[in-house]
């Protein structure tokens, strides 16, 4: 670094601009404080801008519009407020005891300091152990939703979906869309994990469903030429007898997501691990509230859930950082029952089940720690 | 079974359609929706309030078929593409599947498509009677295809094979 770069201050920091980052962004700023929204992207929107598909959800947090219109419609928003600063092609890099956080920005690197910091940095995709996975033509979702949605470039000719998820579901669904062959997807779970409505949606294109099956290894040498897929017992191992071979050019593998959360083992937010929140996740309460003070959490980084929880808990999380700092929120109170109750609401249902669980441990563990 | 490889047996389609007695009186909506998921824009599509109120986000839709006049406008709002109007009174040897579509290229009014059931294979030939894309249904489009009048109730997809 060459020399001392000058510390820039406001109320609060907003780190990732997907659908938490937004509404901390937008109702922190609605207060009148002065927010700072940076995302490592060039774009703002975070996953939601390769969502093609019209959004699950509710009515009320744009269900039924298409993710990347989404995106858009709460950016506008957001810049018709002169308080807000969004920065993109910023990435947070440190945070420091002293409450410093450095971003590089066009090669150079910032220094910026909060009064609050909000983290909303979304989650990484995990990856499966197989045998050579690390071949040319084996993809994450998240890469193959980058090509095709973003770039509009074609990842393969024939594929092979490895998880039957929500995301792998909606991205085979997409691959179709976009002229690729989805040759199977496969599940090791014996049952189907997304929502149905999306299972039956690629079914009714040809693309069969084969639960109860798991990759063994990717065939070719430079770049992937076929799978051996093989059936698995209850006790998760490889049936015997049971391998088929698949020709396809590609695997795409959509096998969970888990929280993004570096900044916030910088930070000594003490972390948890859960599973049905996708792993480690840190501590936090209603508020979203970290126990380091002002340091709050939303989204996908607080555990992994679904975009319209992702709103819910940003907005949450803007609301409480501004008023601690002594903004008043119109009609608080109100505003934060409203939307405790819509995410209780939401959590409510069957599919629900497993964060109704997370969470619950997360409280345990926390009123044990405090 | 749905939930082992998406396609719904008989068993499980038979708790949300429309009586037969129903079916024969004209177009009616089917949605073949049987999981309690975290959605809604369904109820809020439906102008005459065909689809119950739901007791909270994740109800399954239930249609008051006597409501329901089959006019189709709740199709496109669900990202499930789970709903679709059938109307047997169509014509004396074919009915109507009225279905979501997002693939391109689109079919043309008047052309010859493969029919394809909940499999994704084909069962019989369609003709595309009608094709929507008006701007509210945001580049979902909404197509009629006339189908053999038994096979109202397997139809689910079309391909374009032109
Ligand atoms: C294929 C797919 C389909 C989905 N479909 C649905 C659906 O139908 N309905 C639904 O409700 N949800 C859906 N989801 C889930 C939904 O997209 C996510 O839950 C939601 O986007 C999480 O929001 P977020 O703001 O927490 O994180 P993200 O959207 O991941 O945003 C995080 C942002 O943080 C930025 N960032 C990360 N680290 C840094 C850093 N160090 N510095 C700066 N910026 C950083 C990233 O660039 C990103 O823009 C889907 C997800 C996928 C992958
Ligand atoms: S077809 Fe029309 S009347 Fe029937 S449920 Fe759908 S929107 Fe309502
Ligand atoms: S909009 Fe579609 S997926 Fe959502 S509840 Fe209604 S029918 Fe089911």
């Amino acid at each position: 670094m060459e020399g001392e770069t000058q510390v820039i201050s406001c109320d609060v920091i907003v780190i990732g601009a997907g659908p938490a980052g937004l509404m901390a962004a937008l109702r922190a700023g609605e207060a009148g404080a002065g927010v700072l929204l940076i995302d490592r992207e060039p774009f703002t929107g975070g996953q939601l801008v390769k969502q093609t598909h019209r959004f699950f959800g509710s009515k009320h947090q744009y269900a039924g519009t298409r993710g990347f219109d989404i995106a858009v419609r709460i950016t506008e928003k957001i810049e018709c407020l002169k308080n807000v600063k969004i920065l993109l092609e910023a990435t947070a890099l440190g945070y420091y005891e002293d409450g410093v956080l450095t971003v590089l920005h066009e090669g150079r690197m910032l220094k910026f300091k909060g009064k609050a910091i909000v983290v909303a940095t979304g989650a990484h995709e995990r990856f499966l152990p197989f045998e050579n996975n690390d071949l040319p033509g084996v993809y994450g979702a998240g890469a193959v939703q980058t090509l095709m949605n973003v770039y509009g470039v074609l990842p393969a000719k024939r594929i092979l979906m490895v998880g039957a998820g929500n995301i792998g579901l909606i991205v085979s669904y997409q691959l179709v869309q976009a002229g690729v062959e989805v040759a199977a997807i496969i599940e090791a779970a014996p049952r189907i994990g997304g929502y149905l409505v999306h299972a039956s949606k690629v079914r009714r294109l040809g693309v069969p469903i084969m639960t109860g099956y798991t990759i063994k290894r990717a065939l070719g040498k430079e770049c992937v030429r076929g799978a051996i897929i093989c059936k698995i017992d209850e006790n998760w191992n490889p049936v015997e007898g049971t391998e088929i071979k698949i020709e396809v050019d590609a695997v795409c593998l959509a096998v969970g997501l888990s929280s993004l959360c570096e900044l916030l083992w910088q930070a000594e937010v003490p972390m948890v691990y859960i599973p049905e929140l996708g792993g480690h996740v840190p501590l936090r309460n209603e508020d979203m509230e970290t126990p380091v003070e002002r340091i709050y959490v939303a989204g996908d980084a607080a555990g992994i859930e679904e975009a319209t929880s992702a709103m819910l808990e940003g907005e949450l999380a803007g609301i409480n950082a501004v008023s601690k700092l002594g903004y008043s929120v119109e009609d608080y109170a109100n505003k934060r029952g409203k939307i405790l109750s819509d995410l209780k609401n939401l959590r409510s249902g069957p599919v629900g089940e497993k964060i109704r669980a997370g969470l619950a441990r997360l409280r345990t563990l926390r009123n044990g720690n405090l | 079974m749905l939930d082992k490889d998406g396609v719904p047996t008989k068993e499980e389609l038979l708790k949300q359609l429309p009586s037969e007695e129903r079916l024969d009186r004209g177009p009616v909506v089917v949605i073949e929706c049987f999981q309690e998921i975290p959605c809604d824009p369904c109820y809020y599509s439906c102008r005459r309030r065909a689809i119950r109120e739901f007791a909270d986000i994740n109800s399954i839709p239930i249609v008051d078929f006597e409501r329901c006049n089959g006019c189709t406008l709740c199709i496109s709002s669900c990202p499930g593409l789970a709903i679709f109007v059938v109307d047997k009174t169509y014509s004396e040897e074919s009915a109507l599947v009225i279905m979501p579509y997002e693939l391109l290229p689109l079919p043309e009014e008047g052309e010859e498509v493969a029919c394809l059931d909940r499999r994704g294979e084909e069962v019989c030939k369609g003709r595309v009677v009608n094709i929507r894309t008006r701007k509210m249904q945001d580049k979902t489009a909404v197509i009629s295809v006339a189908v053999p009048k038994e096979m109202v109730m397997e139809v689910r997809n079309i391909r374009v094979t032109s």
